[in-house]
């Protein structure tokens, strides 16, 4: 697992990087946000999964969408706007479906639509849960606290994931953030684990009994992880201090945490292979036809 | 309001997926206008009495409906609509294009509407005209003069959704008119299909042929009768009255309604009449949509329309700033 967990982060990681190493090719349209140093909350999280579980996830979806199974080629075809994308180029790289999974891109708004989509499972008997990716900066957005007090009112069979990389776009927690993050969910009667880590195996272990309640007909749970962007927010729109950053990739990046568990030549291996497998996805992806409108 | 609550009622008892959420809506209370009086009691699992959160319950049945359910929401005044704009445009009306068609979004939200009951500023406004013109959101509107109920079971039971469905408050009060109360008139009506809902076309029985139409909806269309009659048999003012409880979007091939189409065509006068604020409304463009279709043929087009100022809660204020069956007179007749 260990090995297929490593190839699922660098999966994510060589994703992104070709977004960024190739938006000013002018292939892709519109923006994008890439996961560059988050990578084991969604494989970790994601993890504990089972078949027909729903995922909600916010504009920094593309680590989400991978690490739920979902298609490179398909991702960058929808980034390139073609009909072979996820959602034929409709969404762009913000709202995208595949499955049960959905994203839309602005903060906060999906929290309601993943605590409705919950209690539907729970109405119907379907043993289901959801889980909710948000970031620290849509804590700012109202309808977040109206949906953790509905969750845990009606007891919805949900997990929200809140991945505190400590700035929202450009501008720092602390000048986004009064009081505590995992207060805000305790404050609603919701079960909050908190960890500050970039280890995927401390992040899925800490995941594993929210998942576990959830499972066992449990409410609402809340799982507070402390993370990095290592990239700008979008493209080139970074204002934090290089040094901090460098600092950042060289202290917390989880692929390097993670390789310790495996030896040189399998994560050389896997490297390679990942290398491969996206270069393949974006020539492909590439070589489809555009929409003819 | 009796149609209503059965259409709610048979909703419930056709479709199990059917849940109803918002405020204060258990038994006694029922809600606050009362039209989900008793269905709590009848289906206690399936009817949400929730927070004071309107954008989260519209974006909750949003997720309901994107998972199997048909959720209907009702929110207790029309004014706080504005309180889902964001679940609504950015989320409810997005889905099913933005998935590429993948998915449908079966959710009614269900908004009382309107003045005339002195609640002032913040509870008796007419807002539906912010919600016109959503890509991909169905607004509806009942009258008197086609089955409430039946527009409101389809909209649950049928439509792929969403549906803004706006209820004026003094339609709660009043009957709906049976072939008695419409024998006077010369009755047309189309035959509304999935995409477009029910017209209902007046003409008073035996009068001189029309010289002018007006076109009216919910509460309206029933002052707007009022003041056929009066124009014919004080003014002798002839006129076909027009009203469509289906406000957006407009048909298929976003051509006027029919009847309504028809019916300026052989009149060539046009009068627009809602009791939303005058400007950048349904009545504008309904007007602009009768120039399109028949040019130099349309002679004269008016509106009649709420004033621009909130709604004060002095009953006779109040009444100065909506528009009421003398306004419609008047206008009528500065136009033939």
């Amino acid at each position: 697992m260990s090995a297929d967990y490593y190839r699922q982060m660098a999966r994510i990681r060589r994703f992104e990087e070709t977004v960024l190493e190739q938006f000013s090719s002018g292939l892709f349209y519109g923006t994008t946000h890439t996961y560059i140093g988050q990578e084991a909350n969604a494989v970790g999280v994601l993890s504990h999964l089972a078949e027909g579980d729903i995922v909600f996830s916010n504009h920094r979806c593309h680590g989400h969408f991978i690490a739920y199974g979902g298609d490179l080629r398909a991702l960058f075809a929808e980034l390139m706007g073609k009909p072979s994308g996820v959602v034929g180029g409709i969404g762009g790289s913000q709202h995208i479906h595949w499955r049960d999974f959905y994203s839309n891109g602005v903060l906060g708004s999906t929290a309601p639509v993943a605590t409705g989509a919950a209690l539907a499972e729970k109405v119907q008997g379907s043993g289901k849960l959801a889980v909710i990716f948000l970031g620290d900066g849509a804590l700012g957005e109202g309808v977040l606290y109206e949906s953790l007090n509905i969750a845990a009112l009606w007891q919805a069979p949900i997990l929200f994931v809140l991945e505190d990389n400590r700035i929202a776009q450009t501008t720092p927690i602390e000048l986004n953030l009064a009081g505590d993050i995992a207060a805000r969910f305790a404050a609603f009667g919701i079960p909050v684990a908190e960890l500050d880590s970039s280890d995927l195996t401390e992040i899925a272990d800490a995941a594993a009994p929210l998942f576990g309640e959830l499972r066992s007909g449990g409410g609402p749970q809340a799982l507070v992880l402390h993370t990095a962007r290592f990239g700008p927010h979008s493209k080139g729109d970074d204002t934090r201090d290089e040094a901090a950053v460098a600092r950042l990739r060289a202290e917390r990046d989880p692929l390097t945490i993670h390789a310790a568990t495996l030896d040189e030549a399998e994560r050389l291996g896997i490297e390679a292979e990942v290398a491969d497998e996206v270069a393949a996805a974006f020539a492909q992806a590439q070589a489809d036809p555009e929409h003819q409108p | 309001m009796e149609r209503l609550n059965q259409a709610l009622y048979s909703a419930f008892e056709q479709d199990a997926r059917v849940h109803l959420i918002g405020e204060d809506l258990l038994d006694p209370y029922g809600g606050a206008f009362k039209v989900s009086k008793g269905l709590s009691s009848a289906y206690p699992e399936r009817v949400l009495t929730s927070p004071v959160s309107e954008a989260a319950i519209s974006g909750v049945a949003g997720g309901m409906a994107l998972r199997g359910l048909l959720p209907v929401v009702e929110i207790m005044f029309g004014d706080f609509s504005t309180l889902i704009a964001d679940q609504v445009i950015n989320s409810l009306t997005k889905f099913r294009a933005m998935y590429n068609g993948a998915v449908d979004v079966p959710v009614v939200i269900r908004a009382p509407m309107g003045g005339r009951r002195g609640y002032g500023p913040t509870h008796s406004q007419t807002l539906e005209k912010l919600f016109l013109g959503v890509p991909g959101l169905r607004v509806l509107a009942p009258n008197t003069l086609s089955d409430p109920g039946q527009l409101l079971l389809d909209a649950i039971l049928r439509d792929p959704g969403p549906v803004f469905f706006v209820e004026n408050k003094l339609l709660y009060l009043k009957e709906v008119l049976g072939q008695e109360a419409l024998a006077e008139y010369q009755v047309e009506q189309n035959t509304p299909t999935d995409s477009y809902a029910a017209t209902t076309r007046l003409q008073i029985q035996g009068a001189p042929k029309p010289t002018l139409t007006l076109v009216a909806y919910g509460y309206m269309a029933e002052l707007a009768r009022e003041a056929q009659q009066r124009l014919a048999f004080e003014h002798e003012i002839f006129c076909e009255l027009v009203a469509p409880s289906q406000l957006a979007p407009f048909g298929a091939d976003g051509a006027l309604d029919p009847l309504l189409l028809a019916s300026i065509q052989r009149t060539r006068h046009l009068l627009t009449i809602e009791e939303g604020s005058y400007s950048l409304g349904w009545g504008a463009e309904v007007a602009a949509r009768a120039a399109q279709a028949l040019g130099p043929a349309l002679q004269a087009v008016q509106r009649v329309a709420a004033a621009e100022a909130p709604i004060p809660a002095s009953v006779p204020l109040e009444r100065a700033n909506l528009p009421g069956v003398d306004d419609i007179v008047a206008a009528a007749r500065k136009m033939v």
